[in-house]
């Protein structure tokens, strides 16, 4: 589905971002592994990968520096010729009621969660253009649509996704460069662990399906939107939820 | 310069394809060679790799006719 192309997806040690990078590998993809800090849980997806029969790296970045992820997609083209399919996954949590809430703790978040996209794409988008054709996925969230409580950082980085993924479709349309947004919901990972059973409850009452979503349900999104199953989808987010939030 | 020029306007004949005796110093990509915004960065993005310069973002905001490119060029290489 995805022969010689070559994907990047940030924050894909492990989680949501992992899972894509195995999808996409999995149907034909090359894949650059990029990680913050967890150096082994990278090398271990680049190892599960080689171990299927593909071609992975890992290339260290934080999202939120420039010059870092100038370097990462310069070593990207340098390894594997092009850079067709940019996921970006890269993401953390500082959850706090908003009167609680610091300064660093919301700007933390904005600038991985947001400023990271921004920064990654641009850098990105400049190899895509050169090539007239690219496919750029970003990783927002339900509550960037919803809202919720004692996220007042991360919604706004994952509302801001949504209105990023529409103007950069806007943009790069001429130049055959697709840009869209998944919103998963309740999806069960390290992130989501971190929440007591009381929340999950709560959550799961909201949910139609009735359940957790799995990190496959998204990849296979993912997969949908790098792939030619997709040709005349862009500027729009796609909710992975299990009916949460209609 | 002439050489400067010379290659600056083969490149832009070749990706705004545009007459020849239309690129000029004094011809702005926009409004005389009909380049939208995403021409021009793409255009200042093929500079930056025939010339092996970076061009700043706002050095390339900067930039708006035949002539201002190849003075860059020239007094950045």
């Amino acid at each position: 589905m995805l022969k010689n192309q070559v994907a990047l997806i940030t924050g894909a040690s492990r989680g949501i971002g992992r899972e894509i990078a195995l999808t996409l590998a999995k149907n034909g993809a090359k894949v650059v592994v990029n990680y913050a800090g967890s150096e082994d849980k990278a090398q271990a997806v680049v190892d599960e990968i080689e171990s299927n029969g593909g071609e992975a790296i890992k290339i260290q970045a934080n999202v939120s520096d420039e010059s870092e992820v100038k370097a990462m997609i310069k070593e990207t083209t340098k390894t594997f010729g092009n850079l067709d399919i940019l996921v970006n996954n890269a993401g953390i949590t500082k959850d706090n009621l908003l009167m609680r809430m610091t300064e660093a703790d919301f700007d933390d978040v904005i600038d991985i969660n947001l400023k990271g996209v921004f920064l990654c794409t641009k850098a990105a988008s400049r190899q895509m253009m050169k090539q007239k054709s690219g496919r750029i996925i970003n990783l927002s969230s339900v509550v960037g649509i919803s809202g919720n409580p004692g996220q007042a950082n991360y919604v706004s980085a994952k509302a801001g996704v949504i209105g990023l993924t529409k103007t950069t479709a806007k943009e790069l349309a001429a130049r055959n460069i697709l840009v869209n947004a998944i919103a998963p919901g309740f999806i069960a990972t390290d992130m989501t662990e971190k929440l007591d059973e009381a929340q999950k409850e709560q959550m799961l009452s909201l949910i139609p399906l009735n359940k957790l979503g799995k990190t496959e349900d998204v990849a296979n999104v993912a997969l949908f939107l790098a792939s030619e199953q997709s040709n005349y989808v862009t500027g729009q987010t796609i909710q992975v939820d299990g009916g949460m939030v209609m | 310069m002439a050489d400067t020029f010379e290659k600056v306007k083969q490149i832009v004949v070749d990706r705004l394809d545009v007459d020849e005796d239309k690129v000029t110093l004094e011809a702005s990509f926009k409004d005389d060679l009909e380049a939208d915004s995403l021409d021009v960065v793409e255009l200042v993005m093929e500079l930056e790799d025939e010339f092996d310069l970076e061009i700043a973002d706002e050095d390339a905001e900067k930039i708006s006719t035949v002539g201002d490119a190849v003075n860059y060029i020239n007094s950045n290489q």
